[in-house]
């Protein structure tokens, strides 16, 4: 891996809350074409640490490089622009309730392009049917859809400007295995065709296991390793131990080695 | 990906028999438009091509990879993929495989005289089925008031004191504050049309007796439906997103009894107790104009107001008070109860509970008024 290859760089990250530090001196790095989960426990500013890289929430001090340039430094247009170039995945979708599935995806789209309309409902058309959405749910309303089909909505919402990063918060919380599976297959389907990278928060170990390329684990207000799986694994952290060697991280584990067929 | 990026286009080249379409530049969002021209025009014109040469092409992303393939179009051209490289075609063959998905086209939006007539007839049917399931709601707050009006174990006496304090000591300034200024300017009013006749002093008639019998208690009901009407909704509905409703009747418990119960209760203590109070605002908002600049004294005022006012127009005033508070609440509860999933149909129902007790009240108040000319009190 080369420097020109980290699309994310997180240095020195502190976050607090009053007088409660949630991060100090983290660091965490992302690579071009790379699935990493941030794994950690409830409390642990999984959600903060996506917030300051997404740019929602400023940091107390500490750094966060998208794309090599310090988001702290932006210019509001150059901000808007960086922001075209990824796109997120809220935990409860956060479609606009009051747009159709076919409007929300349209709504960047028309923001920051000039489309003819027919072309712009062909592209909607596209994104909504590679998010994996039946044709008929483009017309829906979210409060007509599924808990699945919510975030395959706001999926294709995330994927209307083709961004090279995808955020990802708790994919795949509040669907059913069958649902969390079938999403999982999607992400990676679409990361190996398209060619982005994804950042994302999960308390799924199947997730993890499935997916990701690399794991962050967060405890103790920073980033205790950042590595393939199974190096995590093997990690001496009481934490890391607990979290693996549970009874549901070892039928994780075991059910990806059965998929591998190793 | 809002620069530009390299020009994106589509060259026809004559190779001998073959029509060979050179694909060039960046074929990215950002040149959508543009493309999407092109393409059409190519396809709509006879050309014939029997290859698509990518070697020229920049940038490829997923609208790219869409156009790509409609310029193809249904003439599979064997080599097309081969050429394009691994990484690509496995991206060409994803935006493929989801264009062959069923397309539902855009529903079209056409308007026609005949949706006007439609949207009257949904209006006036939303409109039956609000007021019959109001009195429907009514008659359910009614029985279970009866139900637990004697059983003190049942009463709910922390959240009716609660509500209480909420809707009528809370809104003790507004009220005070808004009836104390419209009696000044009905004073201002009144003597200004008055003046013509030589009759300053029945100012003084004037405010008390619309103070009395309508405006303290209306003012005061307008008032308490946009504050407290609106917060019943508000916080039933948003209760009911939260399925805490739902909660509430598994646990063995009747939120009418629980949610509804106390808040009409509460209203209908104090908004006569706040209606009061703004009757004295504005006689007092009144006599202070009187004084000011009409050179009625404010021993004069109270003096010409024993003789001409009777008690009765207060009764007639006061009396409806309970009423309108009752239907304020009910309305108000009932529309969060109304409210569904999202957070949207909060703020809806609230707004329709404000318009719908306003409507009520003042519909209730006019009727009123007929009935107390007829029987002459």
């Amino acid at each position: 891996m080369t420097e020109a290859d980290v699309i994310i760089r997180v240095q020195g990250l502190r976050n607090q809350f009053g007088t409660q530090v949630v991060h100090e001196n983290l660091d965490l790095e992302v690579r071009r074409g790379e699935i990493v989960g941030v794994v950690g426990g409830s409390g642990s500013g999984k959600s903060v640490l996506l917030r300051s890289i997404i740019g929602l929430r400023e940091p107390t001090a500490g750094s966060v490089e998208v794309f090599g340039q310090n988001i702290a430094s932006l210019t509001d247009t150059q901000r808007t622009q960086l922001e075209t170039r990824y796109g997120v995945l809220f935990q409860n979708g956060a479609l606009f309730s009051s747009l159709s599935v076919r409007d929300n995806v349209l709504v960047p789209l028309r923001e920051h392009f000039d489309l003819p309309n027919d072309l712009l409902q062909r592209i909607a058309t596209l994104k909504i049917a590679l998010a994996g959405l039946p044709a008929d749910a483009a017309d829906k309303f979210p409060a007509e859809l599924s808990g699945g089909m919510v975030k395959r909505a706001a999926l294709a919402r995330a994927l209307a400007l083709d961004p090279e990063i995808l955020f990802l918060d708790e994919p795949t919380a509040g669907l059913d295995p069958i649902g969390a599976a079938a999403f999982d297959q999607l992400i990676l389907t679409l990361r190996d065709s398209l060619g982005f990278s994804v950042l994302l928060i999960t308390h799924d170990l199947d997730t993890l296991y499935t997916i990701c390329d690399r794991v962050a684990v967060l405890a103790n207000k920073r980033v205790v390793v950042a590595a393939p799986l199974a190096e995590v694994e093997r990690y001496d952290d009481a934490w890391i131990r607990e979290y693996f060697g549970g009874p549901r991280g070892r039928s994780a584990h075991k059910a990806a080695l059965a998929a591998t067929g190793h | 990906m809002a620069d530009k990026g390299m020009a994106a286009d589509i060259a026809i080249d004559h190779a001998g028999g073959d029509v060979v379409l050179r694909v060039s530049g960046d074929w990215t969002l950002a040149n959508a438009a543009s493309l999407d021209a092109r393409v059409r025009k190519i396809l709509a014109s006879s050309t014939n091509a029997t290859r698509i040469d990518v070697s020229g092409l920049g940038r490829l992303d997923t609208t790219g990879a869409q156009l790509l393939l409609a310029l193809r179009g249904d003439h599979a051209d064997p080599e097309f993929l081969g050429q394009i490289g691994e990484e690509r075609s496995s991206l060409l063959h994803t935006v493929s495989e989801a264009m062959r998905a069923p397309v539902s086209p855009a529903l079209p939006q056409t308007w026609s005289p005949l949706d006007l007539l439609e949207r009257i007839g949904r209006g006036m049917q939303t409109l039956g089925r609000n007021a019959l399931q109001l009195l429907g709601f009514v008659g359910l707050v009614l029985q279970s008031f009866a139900a637990s009006m004697f059983v003190p174990r049942r009463w709910r006496t922390t959240s009716l004191v609660f509500h209480i304090e909420q809707t009528g000591l809370d809104a003790v300034p507004i009220v005070a504050l808004l009836s104390f200024l419209i009696g000044a300017v009905i004073a201002f009013l009144g003597a200004t049309v008055l003046r013509d006749f030589g009759a300053t002093l029945f100012t003084v008639e004037l405010v008390s007796y619309s103070f009395l019998r309508e405006f303290g208690v209306l003012l005061t009901a307008i008032l308490i439906a946009g504050r407290s009407g609106s917060a019943f909704t508000a916080q039933i509905g948003s209760m009911k997103m939260r399925e805490e409703i739902d909660a509430i009747r598994t646990l063995g418990l009747d939120p009418v009894h629980v949610l509804v119960l106390p808040r009409v209760l509460a209203l209908v203590i104090a908004m006569p107790l706040l209606s009061f109070l703004a009757i004295i605002a504005g006689i007092i908002g009144g006599a202070a104009v009187c004084a000011l600049s009409l050179d009625i004294s404010p021993t004069m005022f109270i003096s010409r107001f024993q003789e001409t006012t009777t008690l009765r127009h207060l009764w007639v005033g006061l009396g409806k008070a309970p009423i309108f508070a009752f239907l304020i609440a009910a309305i108000g509860c009932l529309e969060g109860f109304k409210v569904s999933g999202s957070a949207e149909s909060v703020g809806e129902h609230t707004t329709s509970s404000v318009v719908q007790s306003i409507f009520v009240v003042i519909l209730v108040d006019a009727l009123a008024a007929i009935f107390f000319m007829e029987i002459d009190v």
